[in-house]
Formats: structure tokens, C-alpha cells, sequence
């Protein structure tokens, strides 16, 4: 049974089981948002750590103070996801039927900033304050020896809700991976409003009326940041070596992998020729590919399957909606290259310090 | 409004004298508004007021305070600058001396890596069947601190997971270069000297260099 999830939590696998995880559960949401299906899945969860809790390297690692959030995150996530699936599915229903939502039925009249809003914020600010002081007082703040440069604990993580962004410095440089992914997505989530200006959705939930956005918020969100936080913290041991859940962290686990790079595949396995010397010539077809997935796809798309998406949004928005979209996509196409062919960078331009 | 025009475009227009004599400004109203009110009151009063900044109605006082003000900023402006420049060379650093010398090339065994100058100089010293040279121990990803793993044969980062080989050479993970080497030399004393100051890159073509790397 252990060697079972073991086996599942190889990165790859996991990282694919994730997805179709989430992707079924947006297909079929009718199915899983039945409070009884839904209530099973919990129970499933409930039933799997506590059982998992007798193995002492998964209680060690789970209940790290580090940890908690982290477990705390999971089930908020599963529980907001499936409320707002559920409450989709009955509006969707509704909407079917020629009724208003539900919310539009329940408050058909806008309410206050104050008292309403505001008198609900404060309780929700006390209960939070709450929560806090007593999880301050119960569980000891995770601090440790001095920082020192010559030794790097090992693994070194970083906090927990910055995990996402320290897997993806495994696949990338830091200047990509470091300054301009993250300014992507703060900008990228700053350009929301502008960038989608579909006023279905507002103010209710719904999935049918906008399938499109939903699913990538849940890739987005779901898959790409917090599937990365559960694998960066529960699956990554030292030197940042995989392991399974009820792998013992061993410091000496071999990974015999050897990176490649895309010129090499390209040149050497490909061409059966050694490299061009000129770097230019040697990082061409990765350097094509790269633009070509940036420029070409959009254009492909709006010709064929998102024509009706261009029409709605126009040229511009839907330019910039796509860019941020492939780029996203980027993120686990690298990764999964990484996991299975060992490819190190499509672009590897040592001369000038840029790799991609 | 629109049938005068006329009148307050002489006062638009006097304005960027004020802004060309920024350090004057607070001080000359006070003392030169009076001075120059008599005259100008029974016509025009506001244009009037506003030609008091044209240098010819400024006194000698007037130009006492304006030099004043103005020898005050620039001496402030020069003592920052010089205290902001001055604050990147602090009196004492804490630093370990870029240069060390590290013993007889005899004490390294060869095939070792040798861990014993890591805590206080950032170096690894390894002997191969050739010679010795100096590795940095900063991960040319992010700057991280890597481990020799003995049993594996490589330096293993812990941060994102970049494994070099002995010879300092990238393999697996992000990092995108090789390690960096050191200047090494012998003494007179016949004792080995690793120059932090002079890097040496692989993928610069330097560790061909001759003092990237020291013969035994
Ligand atoms: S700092 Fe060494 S792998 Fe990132």
C-alpha cells in the first residue's frame, strides 16, 4: 500500500494525476459536487492521514510547524472548490430553466458598504485574530540557528506559500524564474478586469457561462500553484531529490540524470551533426521554438478553435489574455520535459548568461 | 471670464523665473515684496509683484541671502553625495582576506575533494592525478552553498537541486554554468596560495589558463 503512493508520487505521475484530478472534477462536477460524493471524498482524505499519520516520516514531515498551513490550505481549497462547483451547478440548473441565480433571488437589492460589509469583516477579523493567538501559543514558531553562509540547511526550503515559486526556479534561471515569471503573474492578475470584460459571472456562480475562465483559474491555481506547493514540500527530500511519502529521507538517494540541452537533441540526435560553434546558429531552433510558441500559437488559435473568443474580446485583449495563457502553459510543459527527458534549457545561450 | 483674457496672461507668463531659483524662493518673498509695492500698487498690483524676481530689483541684501541659500544647498548636496559614496567602503569589513595560502600541495590526497578551507574561505581544494585547483563554493544558480557528497562523487545544491561534478563541471538541476575556479600558486615557502580576486569560468574558456590550475 505505501510503495503504492510511493510509486504514485513520482513527479510526473503525480503531477498528471493532479490534473486529470481537477480536470475531472469540472467535467463530471455534477457528479462530484453531490454533497454525498463530496462528503465521501473528505471522508477519504480524513481516513487517508490519519492512517498515514502511523508512518512516522510522514508524521514527522506533516506536522513540521512549517507544515501546517500547508495541510490547513488543502482542505480550504477542496472545500472552497467544491462550494463554489456546487452553487454552479444549481445556478447552472437554474439558469437552464430560465430562473434567475440564486443569488440574484436571495439579495435582489444591492446592500451597504456599512454596517453590511463592514460589520461582517470585523467579526471575520476577530475570529481570524482569534484563531491566530491561539495557534501562536499552541505550536512553537519554527526558528533556527543563526544564519550562515558557508552552510545551507539541507533541503532548504522556503516558506510555504512561496514554494511554488521555488519549484519553478528548478526549471528556470532566476532572472526568468526569479524577477519576470512573478511580475507575470502579479501583472497578469492585475490585468484581469481589463482583459476580461464578460460581465456574466458577476455577482453569482456559475461554470456554464464561462467554462474557459474557470478552468484556467483552477489550472492556474490548483494545479500549477498549489500542486507545486504540496510536491516542493512533501515530496522533496534533501539536495531536493524526490521521494515518496513514505520514503525514508535518505541523504545518499542516487539520481543518475544528466541534463540535455534542446541544441544538443536538436543538432546531435536529431541532425547527427555535432553543434555549430556560432551560438546563434547552434540556439536557433530553440530560439524559433520559443517565438514561434509565442507568436504563431495565438494567431493559429484565433483562426481556428478561439474564433468566437476574438470576436467577443477583440484583437488586443485577446493578444494578451493568450500570451499570459501560454506562458502559464509553459510552466508544467517545461517541467514534465525536465522530469522525463532530462532536457535542461530550450534556450542555452551561455555566451550572454540567457537560458530559457 | 472669457472677455479678459488678456490681463492675466502677463502674469502666466512671468512664472518660470520662480521655478529657475528654487533655493531662493522661501527667503526673497518676505523681503522683497515690500520694496517693490509702493511702486507697482496703483497700476497693475499683480503683474508688478511678480516682477519683483527679475535680478534688477534685487538688493544687496537680497543677493546676500539668494548667495547664501544657494552655497548652502550645494555644500549639502556635495556632503551627501560624498557620505553616500563614502558609506559603501566601511572601516572595517569582517571579510576573510581574499587571498590564503592553504598548506603543501602534498597534504591533498589525490582524488579528494578537500573540505577543510569551505567554512572559512568558500573553497574546496581538489587534487586530481595532475594537480590541485580551487573551487568556489557558491551554486552558480542562486548563490546557495552546495555539499560534497562523497558517495555520489558530486557537490549536490540543497536549494533547487544543482549537481556538479569534481571538476566543478554542471550536470543536473538549474544551475547554468559550471562552478567558478580560484587563482592558485605556490609560495616561496613552497606552500599553496588560492587567489580569490581571479575567477576563472569554464564556459569562458579560463580554466585553460595556466594559474587556474597548479601543477604537482
Ligand atoms: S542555488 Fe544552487 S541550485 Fe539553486
Amino acid at each position: 500500500m505505501k510503495d503504492f503512493f510511493n510509486a504514485l508520487a513520482d513527479p510526473s505521475r503525480f503531477f498528471l494525476i493532479f490534473t486529470v484530478a481537477v480536470l475531472a472534477m469540472l467535467r463530471w462536477r455534477e457528479f462530484f459536487t453531490a454533497p454525498k460524493v463530496a462528503l465521501t471524498i473528505f471522508a477519504g482524505a480524513v481516513i487517508f492521514f490519519v492512517w498515514a499519520l502511523k508512518d512516522p516520516g510522514f508524521k514527522a514531515n506533516i506536522s513540521k510547524p512549517d507544515n501546517i498551513p500547508i495541510i490547513f490550505m488543502l482542505f480550504l481549497v477542496g472545500y472552497f472548490s467544491w462550494l463554489s462547483l456546487y452553487r454552479a451547478v444549481k445556478n447552472d440548473r437554474r439558469i437552464d430553466r430560465g430562473e434567475l441565480p440564486e443569488e440574484a433571488v436571495e439579495s435582489p437589492k444591492k446592500v451597504l458598504v456599512w454596517p453590511d460589509l463592514v460589520y461582517s469583516e470585523f467579526i471575520c477579523m476577530l475570529i481570524g485574530t482569534a484563531i491566530l493567538v491561539i495557534w501562536a501559543i499552541l505550536l512553537k514558531a519554527p526558528l533556527e540557528e543563526p544564519a550562515n553562509p558557508n552552510k545551507t540547511p539541507n533541503p532548504s526550503k522556503a516558506p510555504w506559500y512561496f514554494l511554488g515559486l521555488q519549484e519553478m526556479l528548478v526549471y528556470f534561471d532566476p532572472w526568468l524564474a526569479g524577477v519576470i515569471l512573478p511580475g507575470l503573474i502579479v501583472n497578469g492578475l492585475m490585468a484581469i478586469p481589463y482583459v476580461d470584460t464578460n460581465p456574466k459571472g458577476n455577482g453569482y456562480y456559475t461554470f456554464k457561462e464561462r467554462p474557459f475562465a474557470i478552468t484556467s483559474f483552477f489550472f492556474g491555481f490548483v494545479v500549477l500553484w498549489v500542486s507545486m506547493i504540496i510536491l516542493m514540500t512533501f515530496l522533496r527530500g534533501p539536495n531536493q531529490a524526490f521521494f515518496g511519502p513514505f520514503e525514508q529521507w535518505n541523504l545518499h538517494k542516487v539520481e543518475p540524470t544528466v541534463n540535455i540541452q534542446f541544441s544538443q537533441i536538436f543538432w546531435q540526435q536529431w541532425l547527427g551533426t555535432s553543434r555549430p560553434i556560432n551560438w546563434l546558429m547552434r540556439e536557433m531552433p530553440g530560439i524559433l521554438l520559443v517565438l514561434g510558441y509565442l507568436a504563431v500559437t495565438p494567431i493559429v488559435l484565433a483562426k481556428t478553435v478561439c474564433k468566437k473568443m476574438v470576436t467577443q474580446m477583440g484583437n488586443p485583449r485577446f493578444l494578451t489574455m493568450m500570451i499570459m495563457f501560454l506562458i502559464m502553459v509553459a510552466m508544467p510543459i517545461k517541467m514534465v520535459l525536465r522530469w522525463t527527458c532530462n532536457l535542461q534549457f530550450i534556450v542555452n545561450i551561455q555566451e550572454l548568461a540567457l537560458n530559457i | 471670464m472669457a472677455d479678459t483674457p488678456e490681463v492675466p496672461k502677463p502674469a502666466g507668463a512671468i512664472p518660470p523665473p520662480i521655478v529657475a531659483a528654487p533655493a531662493a524662493a522661501s527667503v526673497a518673498p518676505a523681503s522683497a515684496a515690500p520694496v517693490a509695492k509702493p511702486a507697482a500698487a496703483p497700476l497693475k498690483p499683480r503683474p508688478k509683484v511678480q516682477m519683483v524676481w527679475e535680478p534688477k530689483e534685487l538688493h544687496r541684501r537680497d543677493w546676500m541671502l539668494v548667495g547664501a541659500w544657494s552655497l548652502f544647498a550645494v555644500a549639502s548636496l556635495l556632503s551627501t553625495i560624498f557620505y553616500i559614496v563614502r558609506f559603501l567602503f566601511p572601516n572595517v569589513t569582517y571579510e576573510p582576506p581574499l587571498q590564503f595560502k592553504a598548506g603543501l600541495p602534498t597534504e591533498y590526497a589525490p582524488g579528494r575533494v578537500d573540505e577543510r578551507y569551505k567554512a572559512a574561505f568558500g573553497t574546496w581544494i581538489v587534487r586530481d592525478d595532475r594537480g590541485l585547483y580551487a573551487l568556489s563554493t557558491t551554486c552558480t544558480h542562486l548563490g546557495c552553498t552546495p555539499n560534497w557528497l562523497e558517495g555520489e562523487q558530486k557537490f549536490k545544491c540543497p536549494c533547487h537541486g544543482s549537481g556538479f561534478r569534481k571538476s566543478g563541471i554542471n550536470f543536473e538541476g538549474p544551475a547554468p554554468r559550471p562552478l567558478e575556479r580560484y587563482r592558485v600558486g605556490l609560495a616561496d615557502d613552497g606552500q599553496m596560495i588560492v587567489d580569490k580576486s581571479v575567477k576563472f569560468q569554464e564556459e569562458k574558456g579560463e580554466w585553460l589558463n595556466p594559474e587556474a590550475f597548479l601543477y604537482v
